[in-house]
Formats: C-alpha cells, structure tokens, sequence
C-alpha cells in the first residue's frame, strides 16, 4: 500500500541545512545606525571615500520605501538582521589551516571535490569573511586578478573606486542602498585585455549565523577581447529566524570580450534572496548568464543584460524551481541600447507541493537599437494542483526595425506520462523526476559539467524526498 | 511447468460513474497469440487499461489473475517488472528523455539489474535492426516530433528491448502504412515465442497476415460475445459486427 505512494513533501536536507558552533565575537549589532556603519568600515581599514559610500548608502536605505510589488516580505524584520558577522575564520591560503567545523560544513558541501576538478580557484565565502582563497599559478602570471574583494579595494583601489556601485546604483532600491551600507565579502575578478581563462573560476557563498545578513559585492572586469567563466554557488543552513540576503554583481563585459556567468542558488528554506544582478556590455562583447534557483523561502532575481554596444549579445538560461512554502519570483531583463544587439532568453520554471514560480521578465529595446533580434521562451511546469505558476514578460519596444519571437507555456505535469513510463516498470517518483529532467535538458546541458551534476542532485533531493 | 500466464474472471470496471467492461472472462497460456477485436467503444482499449492498471480505471468485481497472482491492486510499475507490457495506441512525448536512456531505464528497472551502458547499446541496436529503426532514434527524445508510424514503431522497440511476458498490443497496425505493417506484424511475429504471450486489439486484419493467431474474441459493449480462430476475424472482415449485434441483443431477451 504505503510503498506505491510516494509523498513528495518530505524533503530532507539536512545535508545542505548542517550548522555548527561558531564565536561569533561581533555579535549584537542589531538595527542600522551610522555609528554601526562607521565601526564596519573602521574594522576593514577602508579608504574613507568607501566609509562615505556607506554612510550615504545608508541614508538612501532609510528613505526608500519597501518595493510594494513582486514577493510578500512583510515578514522581513530589517532592524533584527544581524548585518556584519565576522567568524573565527580569517582568509587562507592553504587548504589544511582551515579550520575542522569550517571545513566539515564545506565538505558536506562538496567544495574541497570541486576543487579537485581543477576549477580554477576558490573564493569560499564564509559569513562575512573570506576563509580560502587559491588562484592557479599561470592566471597570476597573466595579469588574472581573482581574489576577495576587501583585498581587492586594498590592492586594487583605483578599479575598484572607477567600478563599485556603478552599475547596480545604491538609489537603484531599498535592498541595492542596504547593500551599499553593510557589503561585506563577495569576489573581485579582473582580466586583462586578450587574456583567455579556460578553467572556470568558482566562488561558494554561504551564511552561518541566525538572523545574519549576508551582502557579498562581486566585482567582474572583463577587459577587451578577454574571456572568462565564473561560477556562484549559494547554500546556507537553515535557522529559524528569517535571513536575508542582498547581494550584488555588477559585470563589465568591454568591447569583443565573453562572460559566463553561472549561479546554482540553494539557500536554506527561510532565505529572503533579493539579489542584484547586472551586466554592461560593449560592442560585440558578450553575456551569457546561467541561472538555477531552488532554495529560499522568496527570491527576487532578475539579471539584467544591458547591450550597450553595437553588436553586444545576452543570452540568459535560468531554470527556478519552488517547492512547499516557496515563492520564487525570477526571470531576466533586457534592454538593447545599440543596434544590431541580440537576446536569447530561455527560462525554465518548476512548482510543486504549493510552491509559487513566477517568471518576470523585461525585454527593453529603446530607439537606437535598430535591427535588433530577441526571442524570449518562458516555460512552466506544475507538478500538482496545489503549486501555483505564472509567466509575466514585459516587453517594452521603441523602436519598428527588430525582430522579435517570443513563447510562453504553462502546464501540469501529465498524468498519461506518469502511467507511460511506469507501465515499463519505472517508479511513480523516477517517472515523475525523469519528466522533470526532461523539462529542464535544456537548461542542464548548459552547464558545466559538475553542476549539472549538482542540478541533477538537487532535483532528486527534491523530488525523491531523500538523497540517499 | 504451469503454463497458464492470465486468467480474467468476470471483470468488470468504470471511469468515474461510468460502466464500461461488464464482466470479461478470458484465458491465456504461455506459447499464445491471441486477437481481441470489436466495433468503436466496446472496451477494447479499456480492457487493455485496466491490465496494466491505469489508475484511473476502477476494477468494480471480477478479478485479473496473472501467473497464479491477482493483481487487482497491483501498481502499475510493479505489473511491468512482473513481466506485463502495454503498446499504447497514443504513447505520450516525453521531452528531453532520450529513447537509449529511457529503455535503458526501465531495462533496469524490469530486471532488477542495472545495464551497463555498453551491453545496452548493443542490445537496443540489435532490436531497432529487427525492426528496422534508424539507428539515430537511440538519440532522439521519446516520442518527441515522431510520426504515428515512428511512435508505433518504437513502441514495439521497447516490447523487445523489455522482453515481456505478456504483451498487450492496442492497435499497433493504426497509422502504419502497408510496408510499416507488414515490418512491425514480422516483427511481433519474431518476438513471439513459447514463453510469452501477445495480445493484440485491432480494426483491421491486414496485420493478422503476417502473424499466427491462435484466438479470435470479439468485444462488443464490454462483454466477449464470441470466441474463435481466424475464421471468426475473415467472417467479421466480410460481414461486420452487425449480425454479432443482433445475437447479442437477442440473447439479451432470453
């Protein structure tokens, strides 16, 4: 009886929601006050026009009002985020002084393998503080910058200064001016002109304090001609206070050169995810965003690709899938601010035991982008009756001389299918994961090898109810 | 050995408030073909439905009893891996699935032991030669963007990549023309064997050129009104289900 039903609610992720005992000797910095943002700023030993940065950041923060569309974070208690959390751990070099609860927490995590599959380096965020870093020798030696970016504002200053916060503005919105105020951590990647990196370069982002804020600041300059692939992964334990996370990138593509950037986001299941992610891109430059969200109570994430360059190209492939209790509100912007710019944008989207996916997306072309192209496909699957989806892509055309296709589907997952593949023996939860994986193929052999591989696992993890 | 395979008593069963077979009786040994055959809307694809246990069909009395088991509330996964298969007369598209991973799958599934990537390869070729299946298909997703013919086809493909022991052929010979046919009939035909058993629901007879049917039964209004041989089949090519009808109508007053 019991063994022919399959109850997808239970989801155990325990592997992902381990937490372990740290001191945290910053502790109690509740609520926001310039003293507070003064001290951050002191403690990281900061130029003073960042110190200036902050304190204005932050008064835009306490002037903007709560976006009032898109997600519910009525819940979201701004004054009980623990903004700043420094832990035990200070940056390393060397794999081995990592400290032991640190380095359990990373391998359950699966980040010493990934290290191991010769990505290029690791920039494991933990808390607010960087514990590891490691660059490939041959990258130093050709002007490749890959490292924490509170080094980056002390080694590199002037790029810094010339790039931060230009893109993703504090007066952007609330949660972009609270970035702008307490960011701490994130990664700083600079690659000169004609310098190719053919490993891509990861970072793992997570968060380890009840109630701690977490606003890491990536940084990525692709000089002329240049390529690189960079890699974000996200997982966080899970607490019972309500965590938030606003973090930014900002992502310089100039003239010819190619980004790749992929993000697989696990947060635990009480996350606010309200990240800020954006991309400039000169002529003939391209972006190519990977995106995978899965975990959080809600997130709001819309990458934009601003094609600022004649010939500049987007492509977005995001997949996002929400479970019980989830609501994910994600989808990609566009705006073609040149001629000839092109856009793809494929998104994605899975519901199931109540979860709500919402894709939303813009597609902004303005009057100087003639002879432009985009298609925009946006395809939802809902795997019961209780899961909520929906597709919202605005479009915004200025301009008669382009070319524009564009696809939305929603749909439930098909009983017929189910009792297809089971009449050849295979289970209710495998037919049902093996449709499921199916719908996001597209999307999967987009991605690194080892990701896909994640994707997969986080896709049975949740569908399978365990990951044995 | 006990070659009984399947034994159907008196079963009967409805979707939603819907009567639909209303007490089949019907018998099958291993080593046995045989023909169910019947006008639009008499079960015929129903009966097949209810075998392979389609939960949306309601088993009200009666019992299906398979190699000395009954598996009325059997699962259907749980029906395949007892060696019972079902050719769908629409099989469903199943995107981003390829055709090698899917019966490699449910090849492992069915046995119990997992295939070994090389070993299936090989063995998924040899079939799609038996039947005349361009070796691209193993790459190709399920059913995605296939003909009627192509889906047919591969629904044979998978009888014999899975090798059942009872199979249940609803209107395979639909869709397919005469060449298509008469490659599908032979390769049923090859497929058969003393150790299973095939049942094939058809309209039409041009499929039963090619095979050896041992029965013939004839379903009208979810009830076998008769059983035979071929010449059942040729009589109702040339005559219809009318007179059949009538008999059943008739005997319906006594």
């Amino acid at each position: 009886m019991s063994e022919n039903q399959v109850d997808l609610n239970e989801i155990d992720r325990s592997i992902h929601d381990t937490k372990n005992d740290s001191d945290y000797s910053n502790r109690a910095k509740i609520g926001l006050t310039p003293k507070i943002i003064r001290e951050i700023s002191e403690e990281k030993n900061e130029p003073e026009w960042m110190t200036n940065f902050r304190l204005k950041a932050l008064d835009i923060y306490q002037n903007k009002p709560i976006p009032d569309w898109g997600a519910d974070i009525s819940d979201l208690d701004m004054d009980e985020i623990l903004t700043y959390i420094k832990g035990e751990g200070e940056i390393q070099n060397d794999w081995e002084e990592v400290p032991e609860d640190i380095k359990n927490t990373f391998d359950s995590l699966g980040i010493p393998e990934a290290e191991k599959e010769s990505l290029a380096g690791v920039g494991a965020q933990y808390d607010s503080e960087v514990v590891y870093q490691n660059l490939k020798e041959d990258l130093v030696e050709q002007g490749v910058i890959f490292m924490d970016m509170e080094r980056a504002l002390k080694e590199h200053e002037d790029i810094v200064k010339e790039h931060f916060m230009q893109l993703v503005p504090p007066n952007d919105h609330k949660f972009a001016a609270l970035h702008g105020a307490v960011w701490s951590g994130g990664s700083f990647v600079y690659v000169p002109k004609n310098v190719e990196v053919d490993i891509p370069l990861q970072s793992y982002f997570r968060l380890n304090a009840a109630g701690a804020g977490q606003f890491e600041h990536t940084l990525i300059i692709l000089e002329e001609g240049s390529k690189a692939h960079f890699i974000e992964g996200c997982s966080a334990p899970k607490y019972s206070v309500n965590n938030l996370h606003a973090g930014t990138v900002e992502l310089f593509v100039k003239e010819g050169a190619e980004l790749r950037y992929s993000t697989i986001e696990n947060w635990s299941k009480n996350m606010y995810n309200l990240n800020t992610k954006r991309a400039i891109v000169e002529k003939d430059g391209l972006i190519e965003w990977v995106s995978g969200s899965f975990g959080s109570k809600v997130s709001m994430l819309y990458p934009m690709s601003i094609l600022n360059g004649k010939g500049a190209r987007a492509e977005y492939t995001g997949i996002t899938f929400a479970a019980e209790d989830q609501y994910l509100d994600t989808g990609a912007k566009v705006v073609h601010a040149a001629p000839h710019t092109s856009s793809n944008i494929n998104a994605r989207s899975i519901a199931k035991g109540g979860g709500h996916a919402f894709y939303r997306g813009l597609l902004k072309v303005t009057d100087s982008a003639d002879h432009s192209k985009s298609t925009v496909s946006c395809e939802s699957l809902m795997l019961d009756n209780e899961s909520k989806s929906d597709t919202v892509p605005v479009m915004d055309l200025n301009t008669d001389d382009i070319d524009i296709g564009h696809e939305a589907k929603v749909g439930r997952i098909s009983e017929e299918a189910i009792f297809y593949l089971m009449s050849r023996g295979i289970s209710e939860e495998e037919a049902k994961a093996m449709i499921v994986r199916g719908f996001v193929e597209p999307i999967a052999k987009e991605l690194p090898l080892e990701y896909a591989v994640e994707l997969n696992n986080l896709i049975n993890m949740e569908l399978e109810g365990s990951i044995g | 050995m006990d070659k009984k395979l399947l034994k159907i008593k008196n079963l009967s069963s409805q979707v939603e408030e819907e009567k639909i077979l209303k007490g089949i009786d019907m018998e099958m040994n291993k080593g046995e073909i045989h023909v169910l055959m019947g006008p639009n809307g008499a079960g015929k694809s129903t009966l097949a439905n209810v075998l392979m246990g389609h939960p949306e069909h309601e088993i009200t009395d009666g019992e299906v009893n398979f190699e000395g088991e009954k598996i009325n509330d059997l699962a259907v996964d749980k029906r395949a891996k007892k060696g019972i298969f079902l050719s769908f007369q629409y099989p469903e598209e199943i995107p981003g699935v390829t055709v090698e991973n899917f019966l490699r799958t449910a090849k492992s599934a069915v046995t119990g032991e997992e295939q070994s990537i090389f070993d299936f390869k090989f063995l998924l070729e040899e079939k799609m030669e038996l039947l005349d299946i361009n070796k691209e298909y193993a790459e190709r997703y399920l059913n995605k963007g296939f003909s009627g013919g192509e889906k047919k086809k591969n629904e044979i493909l998978q009888m014999a990549v899975l090798d059942p022991k009872l199979a249940i052929l609803d209107e395979t010979d639909s869709g397919l023309d005469v060449d298509a046919v008469k490659t599908v009939a032979t390769g049923i035909q090859k497929l058969a064997s003393d150790e299973n058993g095939i049942m094939i629901i058809t309209h039409h007879n041009r499929i039963l050129d090619y095979i050896d049917v041992d029965y013939v039964h004839v379903l009208i209004d979810g009830k076998i009104v008769k059983s035979g041989d071929m010449e059942l089949a040729k009589d109702i090519e040339e005559n219809g289900y009318e007179d059949l009808k009538k008999e059943v109508e008739e005997s319906s007053y006594c």
